[in-house]
């Protein structure tokens, strides 16, 4: 479904972005991973290359710098100078509640979540513009959609997230590239294993389907995104949380 | 065709307007051919033409064709 197409995906090296990588290659697309850990990501390249036979580049990216984000693009620009699919998707679950939030962690915060798939949308999609055309997939979350307590800094900033993408929707839809969310609900991954057993089983029960989701769930959806499957979808924000209710 | 010949046709067929209308003191948002929307699409075409990836603080700052000269020259465009 993606032979010929090259992907960037961020925070690739674990969970939701390693699933999306591995789903990407295996319908034949390329991929260049992102994440801070370079040993891990020239890792996860060589087993992608080995599992599929495809191209796996390792791009070691802190996406929280934007002078990084910069270089990295530069070096696409000269190596691999094309770009179909940007999967914006590192980011980082920070819970406090909001007498004990505080100035660095909503910095942090919004610099991973937010500010960061602004500066990878900005420089992407003039290389998919080149293209004559691309999928920018930003995932969000159900917490953008629906709040929750203690996670005011972290839904705040999956809730920009989620109006920077009808807005690049609109402005990049003339270029023909479609800009669209996922909205994950609880999935299981290093970020919802830290919880609680308590808030896990809590968490468990409010969700319809009566299971956890899966990172492949996510990556799922976001092959239907990255595909012309979507080709006249953009604009729009999918959850993925098995009906689950907050 | 010269590098500064190259990048005045650029402008030229970027901003859809006649290659005489593209003098040195052309700047940004004095024509109505020259707005954000075309400036985008100016910027992808001189990447494209000289191979070359502006930077978004070079991309703000192409408020002329004088200014593209001095950005150009930069990446090493000999104009």
């Amino acid at each position: 479904m993606l032979r010929g197409k090259t992907a960037l995906i961020t925070g690739a090296s674990r969970g939701i972005g390693l699933a999306i990588a591995d789903t990407f290659a295996r319908h034949g697309c390329r991929v260049v991973l992102c994440a801070r850990d370079a040993s891990s990501l020239e890792c996860t390249a060589a087993q992608i290359t080995q599992d599929y036979g495809v191209e796996a580049i390792a791009l070691p990216l802190d996406v929280a710098d934007a002078q990084a984000v910069k270089g990295a693009y530069q070096s696409l620009f000269k190596t691999v100078k094309t770009l179909d699919i940007l999967v914006n998707n590192a980011g980082i679950l920070d819970d406090a509640l909001l007498g004990m939030v505080s100035q660095a962690q909503i910095e942090r915060t919004f610099g991973i979540n937010t500010f960061a798939p602004l500066y990878m949308a900005q420089y992407g999609a003039r290389l998919m513009h080149k293209n004559g055309g691309g999928s920018i997939i930003n995932i969000s979350s159900i917490i953008a959609t629906h709040g929750n307590a203690g996670q005011a800094v972290y839904g705040g900033s999956k809730a920009a997230l989620l109006g920077i993408t009808l807005s690049l929707a609109k402005e990049l839809a003339a270029q023909h590239i479609r800009v669209n969310a996922i909205a994950p609900g609880f999935i299981d991954t290093d970020m919802t294993r830290s919880l609680s057993a308590q808030k896990f089983e809590e968490r468990l029960r409010s969700i319809a389907m009566g299971r956890i989701g899966t990172p492949q769930d996510i990556a799922n959806t976001a092959l239907y995104l990255a595909s012309d499957l979507s080709a006249y979808v953009t604009g729009q924000v999918i959850g993925v949380d098995g009906g689950m209710l907050i | 065709m010269t590098p500064t010949e190259k990048i005045r046709t650029i402008f030229a067929q970027s901003l859809g307007i006649d290659p005489s209308r593209v003098h040195d003191d052309l700047r940004y948002n004095t024509i109505d051919e020259w707005d954000s929307v075309a400036h985008m699409s100016l910027i992808a075409a001189l990447e494209e033409g000289f191979d070359i990836m502006l930077d978004t603080d070079e991309i703000i700052n192409m408020s002329s064709l004088k200014a593209a000269y001095e950005i150009l020259r930069a990446h090493g465009v000999a104009c």
